[in-house]
C-alpha cells in the first residue's frame, strides 16, 4: 500500500459501468514525512475519504476485486484507509543517518 | 488508474486475433494539473473516447477486464471520459 494525499476529485459521466456510483479521487503519493513522491494518480474510495486526507491506497487488482466482490473488475487503485498518524523510528531513514 | 489525453489513433491491421474489433488510441499520461507524465501509451478504448479528450485509464491486467471479453491481451484501457477535475488549493 502507498501513503498518499487526496488532492482532488474527478467528475466523469461517460465511464465504464463498474465505476458507476464510485467516488474517484486524485491522489498524490507522499513519503513518510508527507513530501510528494512521484506522479499523482486516480483511486476510487471505499472509506469515505475526503480531499486533504492522508490515505492508504492499494494499487493491485486482486485487492480491488476482493473489496468489490466481483471476479472481473477494471479497477486497480482503491483508497482503503484514512491515516490518523505516521510514526517513524528515529534514525530509520537513511537521510537521517549522520 | 491515471489521467490521460487522447492524442492519436493507432491502426494495426495485422493483430493477434483476440484484439480484433477494438480501437487503439494513443494516450499521453497526465499529472493532475494536466502536464504530461512519461511517454504516450497505446490503450484500448472501452468508452468511445475521441481524439483530444481528457480521459482516465486503467493499466495492467485490469485493462482487459474493461472489455466484454476479459481475457484479451491488452495492458491499458480507457475507462472514462473526464468532465471536470477539482483540485484542492495548495494541494
Amino acid at each position: 500500500m502507498t501513503l498518499a494525499r487526496v488532492i482532488g476529485t474527478v467528475v466523469s459521466t461517460v465511464k465504464h459501468p463498474d465505476y458507476r456510483g464510485l467516488k474517484l479521487f486524485v491522489v498524490q503519493p507522499v513519503d513518510e514525512t508527507g513530501r510528494d513522491s512521484g506522479a499523482s494518480f486516480l483511486a476510487v474510495d471505499v472509506v469515505q475519504a475526503g480531499v486533504g486526507d492522508l490515505v492508504l491506497v492499494i494499487s493491485e487488482g486482486n485487492g480491488a476485486r476482493q473489496i468489490f466482490q466481483k471476479p472481473i473488475l477494471p479497477i486497480r487503485s482503491v483508497i482503503v484507509g484514512v491515516v490518523d498518524a505516521v510514526f517513524v523510528e528515529p534514525g530509520a531513514r537513511a537521510s537521517e543517518v549522520p | 488508474m491515471y489521467l490521460g489525453r487522447v492524442i492519436g489513433t493507432v491502426v494495426a491491421t495485422r493483430r493477434y486475433r483476440d484484439l480484433d474489433g477494438y480501437r487503439f488510441l494513443l494516450v499521453q499520461p497526465l499529472r493532475e494539473d494536466q502536464t504530461p507524465h512519461g511517454v504516450a501509451v497505446v490503450a484500448v478504448d472501452a468508452v468511445q473516447a475521441g481524439p483530444g479528450e481528457l480521459v482516465f485509464l486503467v493499466s495492467s491486467r485490469e485493462a482487459s477486464q474493461a472489455l466484454p471479453e476479459p481475457f484479451v491481451p491488452v495492458d491499458a484501457a480507457i475507462v472514462g471520459i473526464v468532465d471536470r477535475i477539482d483540485l484542492v488549493e495548495n494541494g
